[in-house]
């Protein structure tokens, strides 16, 4: 079984078929997680390198994770204690790291389209980890799985993706990943944060929540990414929390079966209220997770066989 | 050239022996379980559980593993094969396994589906049951219980088809 790329770099290049194999891998995967000594040899004598240029916590500890469940060696790299600072180019770094021998780079950059540059030039196999305000695939491969685990499929549900849909790789993500999974997506947010040509992923906008929200299966909501926004695209964080925030008293009102996900970190008291998370339809934790054995599919399906065979033919 | 070694009958015959050896050898474990491994191994397992059920006040509990994430040729294949995953659903410690595959050939499934289930936990004792033995090992490794033995060359290709993942029950051998 094999993806057609090397690489992931984004939902955008994967068809359905490959999504759902990364998924039905991912489910095995969980399993793996429950049992007494949570450690498979599956890639014994490999070794990732996480090439973060931006903070994170949960994806850089969740794919150090997924790679030692997996027996993978993984070197955290991160900006601040590196030689960027002494003025290193990204494709420098990479090299030279590559030089030392790793089979792997998960990188989070805060260009667009760093990881697709990276993978031109690199023999190893690339994960995008997030690359500025473009795509976050494993976000949405782990968002599907845990929706699917939930629901059973994705096919014919309502999506409501909240929130700074313009600022936001997470949007872009699961948009395309739960379309191409035959969800109906729709987007909600401020006008200023709704992108100018979003209808051209299939999705329709909402600009009032409370429009919307009583019609949907899913609520996706998003964090209000402060670094990101350089003009005011909204008044006051209170208004936005009127206006777009899931409050308990909006979660209170729709059906029990509707589930909510949120990427994390949450901006409790904006987006959503910190009470939302004591109620089991809200699946944060599970999320977080899940993105461990999402990411063990991965880098499994990047990793395992034989890397020399693979560029042969 | 393909010769068939048992048929429907015959196969059915080998399973109430090799069931019957294992009861008997295990008459006094309370704590006995069964392990196939996947895909064959599973529905021989489920079997021998139905064939030693008569002479036991408990049913003996079944589980399956899939061994491909501790292959041992995982650097070598093309590409990353598919992971169908283990169910087990109790507790080893402190079982005794009597784990199940239809063949034993190298030797190398069984090693790593020991490796796997000793990370499920600590059992008190693993055993090996297999259909047919057909030689050829590469690792230190026995049945405790083999129903049928066959004298192979090593480049033979012994097949087992059992009526849940084939349809039919047969032995077949083919040699090349």
């Amino acid at each position: 079984m094999k993806l057609r790329s090397r690489h992931l770099l984004g939902i955008e290049g994967l068809d359905r078929s490959e999504i759902l194999t990364i998924l039905d891998q991912a489910r095995t995967f969980r399993e793996v997680l429950d049992r007494t000594i949570p450690i498979v040899p599956a890639l014994r004598g490999r070794t990732v390198v996480n090439l973060f240029f931006e903070s994170s916590t949960r994806t850089a500890t969740s794919f150090s994770l997924a790679a030692s469940r997996l027996s993978c060696g993984c070197v955290n790299f991160s900006k601040a204690t590196s030689s960027v600072s002494k003025g290193e180019t990204l494709l420098d770094t990479a090299r030279n790291i590559e030089a030392m021998g790793v089979d792997g780079i998960i990188i989070r950059h805060q260009s667009p389209g760093a990881p697709h540059f990276l993978s031109r030039h690199v023999k190893a196999f690339v994960v995008n980890a997030g690359d500025g305000a473009h795509e976050h695939p494993t976000q949405a491969l782990l968002d599907a799985h845990t929706l699917r685990e939930k629901l059973g499929s994705l096919d014919g549900k309502r999506v409501l993706i909240v929130g700074d849909i313009a600022h936001s790789r997470v949007a872009r993500s699961n948009l395309l990943c739960f379309t191409k999974l035959g969800a109906k997506v729709a987007v909600c947010g401020p006008p200023t944060m709704i992108p100018p040509d979003v209808e051209q992923y299939g999705c329709k906008v909402f600009y009032r929540l409370d429009r919307i929200l009583h019609e949907v299966d899913v609520v996706n909501m998003l964090r209000v990414q402060q670094e990101r926004i350089t003009s005011s695209s909204f008044p006051t964080v209170r208004e936005y929390r009127a206006l777009y925030g899931l409050t308990v008293e909006r979660l209170e009102k729709l059906a029990p079966e509707v589930v909510v996900t949120h990427p994390g970190p949450v901006n409790w008291g904006v987006e959503m209220d910190f009470d939302v998370a004591e109620f089991s339809r809200a699946l944060v934790l599970p999320q977080v997770t899940n993105g461990v054995a999402v990411r063990m599919a991965v880098l499994f399906l990047l990793a395992g066989g034989d890397a020399q065979a693979d560029k042969a033919g | 050239m393909t010769r068939r070694l048992a048929d429907s009958k015959a196969v059915g015959v080998l399973v109430a022996k090799l069931a019957a050896a294992i009861g008997r050898h295990n008459r006094q474990v309370k704590n006995l379980a069964l392990v196939g491994i996947k895909r064959r191994g599973v529905p021989l397992a489920r079997r021998l559980a139905a064939g030693m059920r008569a002479g036991r006040k408990a049913r003996v509990p079944v589980g399956a593993v899939d061994i491909t994430l501790y292959r041992d040729d995982l650097q070598m294949v093309a590409e990353a094969p598919i992971v169908r995953g283990s169910e087990i659903g109790f507790d080893i410690n402190g079982k005794t396994l009597v784990l199940v595959d239809d063949v034993i050939f190298t030797g190398r499934t069984i090693r790593a589906a020991v490796s796997e289930l000793l990370d499920y936990g600590r059992p008190e004792a693993i055993q090996l049951a297999v259909l047919v033995d057909r030689g050829h090992r590469e690792l230190p490794i026995q049945p405790d219980f083999a129903a049928k033995v066959i004298k192979t060359e090593r480049t033979d290709i012994v097949d087992i088809f059992l009526k849940e993942t084939d349809g039919r029950d047969e032995i077949t051998l083919t040699r090349t």
